[in-house]
């Protein structure tokens, strides 16, 4: 099938994300918060710290602990989540905690901890990248160093065709070769801190996989940039 | 990260004078901003602002079979999560025994209420009914959780459909709903929360006054008819405290039912 010839069920051009929201400063006892949506899926951080690492064990003398907890309210999705976490919340927790930390300036702060929390309202595929992104915004909101901001955007390959920030219908594709999920998570100067795959896909595709989620990180890139300045301009 | 021994001197003090620090009266709620349809994954939901406090409430159903108890009725579940995102003193972990309370609190209300007709929501007897799950997550912790919960509870029950079921498979189907709403009685339930500091009472705390409280009385209630209550925290009243706090229960009731009945139509 010819590229202009695919048809995404939403109508959207392979490479258009959903539209992207993105507001700094949504959660008032958090030291920093954002919220951040790929249409209809929703996903809010709050950043509390840095802080005193309890218990003391846990303690690095070399630098900062960075802690992400990512959770879907058992609500967000058609079939009710039983509240509280899981493995694969856990497993997202992690990732995202890696996907964050490069960018995270955590030596200035030894012996400390600074705690993500991320909440999904509303699910719709691509959640761990809106809550990464949301993350993002919520640590530079809290004015915790970094040295990069970090964008997330999933790519999918369905059948044979690459696209840009996968809707559940898309995600759940079954013609052809099927779905390929690929969320992964890039610096602005285009560095990879964190990618996963799912599915079937060539080396070759695989490499135009990440030219399309370059390109799409910088527009999320630019929008993140945007939200941060209004949140200043609001003060 | 409690409430300073000063600060709650002072709060006691300004008391005294019949006045609070954000300049309320006794018997006064802060700004109450009511928004629904908060997911549309939700049967129902809705975010209530009380002042800083936030919360966010949904209702998902399914399909199950009825408690050997109630074989002729849906059943009802209400569960509360503290979310660590929303206060600093929340932690993750098991289920605090705060949130905890809360749900119970807000689960007796709405059942002891018989708000929810329960007996519309058996599909057939002794073998399937419908569950409601009511979930609350607390966003922004800044005092009075729990009426924030009850009032969420309400309106996210009165916005909510009923899914598709198929009868075929026997199954929910799931991202498609009737226009039928959860069947509710016409009298709607409030939790309204009294807390008594030295020989005050006062309803809607901020943190700080509900840090300083030295106890609670939560009551569900409609128009003076009372369907729920607990109290709450270390201190005992009398019996003529606690008169007063049913008659500013009542007083209080009316006043917050008028100001969000258009979110309960």
């Amino acid at each position: 099938m010819k590229e202009k010839d695919f048809k995404r069920p939403d109508g959207r051009k392979i490479d258009e994300t959903r539209k992207i929201t993105a507001k700094v400063g949504i959660i008032g006892n958090a030291d920093g918060s954002a919220m951040f949506s790929f249409g209809d899926t929703i996903a809010i951080a709050a950043v509390y710290g840095p802080k005193k690492m309890h218990p003391a064990h846990l303690q690095n003398v070399a630098k900062g602990t960075l802690r992400y907890n990512y959770n879907m309210i058992s609500f967000s999705v058609s079939e009710r989540i039983r509240p509280g976490p899981s493995r694969r919340s856990m497993e997202i927790s992690k990732i995202s905690e890696w996907a964050l930390e490069p960018v995270v300036m955590t030596d200035r702060f030894p012996g400390t901890v600074i705690d993500v929390y991320v909440s999904i309202i509303q699910a719709n595929a691509s959640t761990r990248c809106a809550g990464i992104n949301a993350a993002a915004l919520a640590l530079a909101h809290a004015g915790i160093p970094m040295r990069d901001i970090v964008s997330s955007v999933s790519i999918g390959k369905l059948d044979k065709q690459l696209v840009v920030d996968v809707a559940k219908d898309e995600e759940d594709w079954e013609e052809g070769e099927g779905a390929t999920d690929i969320p992964i998570t890039m610096t602005s100067d285009g560095r990879i801190t964190h990618i996963q795959l799912d599915g079937k896909i060539e080396t070759k595709q695989l490499k135009e996989a990440i030219k399309m989620a370059r390109k799409a990180c910088k527009e999320i890139y630019e929008i993140q940039k945007k939200a941060l300045k209004e949140s200043l301009e609001e003060k | 990260m409690e409430t300073p021994y000063i600060t709650g001197e002072r709060i006691k003090e300004y008391l005294e004078h019949g006045k609070r620090f954000d300049g309320r009266k006794f018997d006064e709620f802060r700004n109450i901003e009511i928004e629904t349809g908060i997911s549309n994954k939700a049967e129902g939901s809705a975010r209530v602002k009380l002042g800083n406090t936030e919360v966010i409430v949904g209702v998902k159903m399914d399909l199950a079979e009825p408690y050997s108890d109630s074989p002729d009725k849906g059943n009802l579940m209400v569960t509360a999560e503290l979310l660590p995102l929303s206060s600093k003193r929340f932690e993750p972990g098991p289920p605090s025994i705060e949130s905890i309370e809360l749900a119970r609190i807000i689960d007796r209300m709405v059942r002891e209420s018989k708000f929810i007709d329960l007996e519309k929501l058996c599909i057939k007897e002794g073998e399937k009914v419908w569950n409601i799950f009511i979930d609350i997550y607390s966003m922004n912790a800044d005092g009075n959780l729990l009426d924030a919960a009850g009032i969420g509870a309400v309106v996210a029950l009165k916005n909510a459909k009923i899914p598709k079921y198929d009868e075929e498979t026997g199954k929910v189907v799931y991202g498609e709903w009737t226009k039928e709403k959860i069947p509710t009685k016409k009298e709607i339930p409030l939790s309204i929360t009294i807390h008594k500091i030295g020989s005050h009472f006062l309803i809607d705390p901020s943190q700080e006054e509900e840090d300083i409280s030295e106890t609670r009385v939560t009551i569900g209630s409609h128009e003076g008819t009372i369907y729920s209550m607990q109290k709450g925290d270390h201190f005992s009243l009398s019996v003529e405290d606690f008169e007063k706090i049913l008659d500013l229960c009542e007083k209080v009731w009316k006043k917050l039912f008028s100001e969000i009945s258009k979110d309960l139509k």
